[in-house]
């Protein structure tokens, strides 16, 4: 056997077949393409125009410039991350072929390894002309961010592989009848995350739920970056380290609802 | 675990003798209130061609599945190829496959890009010209570039039977691999996997409902019901057994509970 294997014996070559299979798929069908454009397309036109009539009426958002449309791009880097993972793992129950999957030598972290890099690649198709627009629509150009905007980013894809992990464990063991948290679970993030408005609106209690959560140090360090052009390394920081407590309570989490779906013979009958 | 756990979990030499493809020990599954398989033991030679009967929900689909390692069982274990399944699976699925009707091709794929797929997924060496041979010996060039989905189920089986043969298994495990095909299509498949199993001593355990397939294909039938094994031997003993010409009557007493009744006639 000539395939290249990483430690731990994790193959390349298996997880270069995935990425295949994926890439196939999607070129397969210009209405899938489309929709990756769509939506984030949709999103930044409407809140590009929202921000562009408060900034003419209120003093603060004027100077504050670009929070809106900054964090419309921010939200949908998270959300189209855990989607883009998600929908390229709900394809495999769509298409009944977890089995072949399970049943061939490919490794559960080899297979979430190809779903992580398909997401980057769906994520990529919709949200760079989306970036675009608002530059060309709004005058908002994300890339002058610069590197903080690198911290932003991995940050935010970090969790939507955490959240992406968690809810695909939670279909394979319970099958397409879950599939709705797939697309409904990140939206439960939405209000506590912060998106729209600093973390100090929220009542005292609610505060500490939502600095757990990865994405409000993420649109914090945003807002303090654009209203106050200060760089918040802390935050980046804290966001990484509770990421990395994500990333592995989601693996374990996936590993554990993979076993029970065995146990259960959830993954011979994978319908609802 | 204690040191009796551990040498009981330990392989015999049976079942590590090159000689042997699947041990089956006391195994059984049960399914909240069910117990889907009841204690079955067996074990399979290399280079036998094996078919497991029985009606619906005799414990057939569960028995395979445990012993591809996509269920678990609840007690006893399953030896493959040496390896106990699951916790030793990444050393024998890449030497192993199957085919069953719960799981499909995907439809949108072509079936060139399908067998593409799951070639690189078992290490296929030499990949396009094993995709060109199967292509050949299964009649797949006149639609290799259709999409899966656009298929009569005749071809999607022959390419359900070219992605079970793509890493030239040394064991192939077929659930109902002639379900839904016409009789001259069956036939070829039939015909095509005596030939593989001869030309590379496989090993084949088939899950059938064609008594007739059975038959013909298979150097020994297990019989199945309620989860336990009813009957085990070569097909031509178990019909003297039951003093019946045909599996499928004996299939019938077998369904009917008039087991012991054909028994006695046939003393």
């Amino acid at each position: 056997m000539t395939e290249l294997s990483l430690h731990g014996g994790i193959s390349v070559h298996r997880i270069g077949a995935m990425i295949l299979r994926y890439w196939y798929l999607l070129m397969s069908s210009w209405p899938r393409l489309l929709e990756l454009l769509y939506w984030p397309a949709l999103q930044v036109i409407t809140w590009g125009f929202l921000q562009l009539y408060i900034a003419e009426n209120a003093n603060f958002f004027a100077r504050a410039g670009g929070t809106l449309i900054g964090a419309v791009i921010l939200w949908d880097i998270l959300f189209r991350g855990q989607l883009g993972f998600s929908i390229s793992f709900l394809e495999e129950m769509w298409a009944r072929n977890i089995g072949n999957l399970m049943m061939s030598p490919l490794r559960p972290i080899e297979f979430l390894l190809s779903l992580m890099v398909m997401s980057l690649i769906r994520l990529a198709i919709g949200v760079i002309p989306m970036t675009l627009l608002a530059l060309f629509l709004f005058h908002f150009n994300v890339y002058a961010l610069g590197l903080p905007l690198i911290a932003f980013f991995c940050n935010l894809i970090f969790t939507s592989w955490s959240v992406g992990i968690f809810v695909s464990g939670l279909v394979l063991r319970n099958g397409l009848g879950a599939e709705s948290i797939v697309w409904t679970l990140m939206f439960a993030i939405l209000p506590l995350a912060c998106v729209y408005y600093p973390v100090n609106v929220l009542p005292l209690w609610l505060q500490h739920v939502a600095w757990a959560l990865p994405p409000t140090y993420v649109f914090e360090g945003m807002r303090a970056l654009l209203i106050e052009q200060t760089v918040r390394t802390d935050l980046m920081l804290s966001a990484l380290a509770i990421n990395a407590v994500l990333l592995v309570v989601s693996f374990g989490a996936f590993l554990a609802l993979l076993r029970s779906a065995r146990k259960h013979g959830s993954l011979l009958s994978s319908g609802e | 675990m204690t040191e009796n756990d551990k040498a009981s979990s330990r392989p015999t030499v049976a079942e590590r003798s090159p000689s042997v493809a699947i041990t089956v020990d006391h195994l059984v599954k049960v399914y909240k209130q069910t117990r889907a398989v009841d204690d079955i033991s067996f074990s399979l030679p290399r280079g036998s061609i094996t078919g497991l009967l029985g009606g619906n929900g005799a414990g057939k689909t569960t028995t395979i599945a445990m012993i591809m390692g996509l269920v678990l069982p609840t007690s006893g274990r399953v030896q493959v190829l040496g390896h106990r399944m699951p916790e030793e699976s990444a050393a024998v699925l890449g030497r192993m496959n199957f085919e069953s009707p719960y799981v499909d091709m995907p439809m949108r794929l072509t079936v060139r890009q399908n067998l593409t797929v799951f070639g690189k997924l078992y290490a296929v060496k030499h990949l396009a010209g094993r995709i060109a041979e199967l292509a050949d010996d299964l009649d797949l060039d006149e639609f290799i570039d259709r999409a899966n989905g656009k298929l009569s189920a005749g071809q999607k089986t022959r390419v359900a039977l070219a992605k079970a043969l793509i890493n030239r298994p040394e064991l192939l495990l077929l659930d109902e691999p002639t379900a839904s095909l016409d009789p001259d299509t069956a036939d070829w498949v039939r015909a095509h996997l005596e030939r593989y199993r001869k030309e590379n001593n496989a090993t084949i355990l088939l899950a059938s409902h064609n008594m007739l397939e059975v038959e013909r294909l298979c150097d020994r039938v297990i019989i199945m019901k309620r989860g336990r094994i009813e009957d085990d031997d070569t097909p031509e003993a178990i019909m003297a057994r039951y003093n019946r010409t045909t599996l499928e009557e004996v299939f019938l007493d077998v369904a009917r509970g008039r087991v012991n009744g054909a028994k006695e006639a046939a003393r």
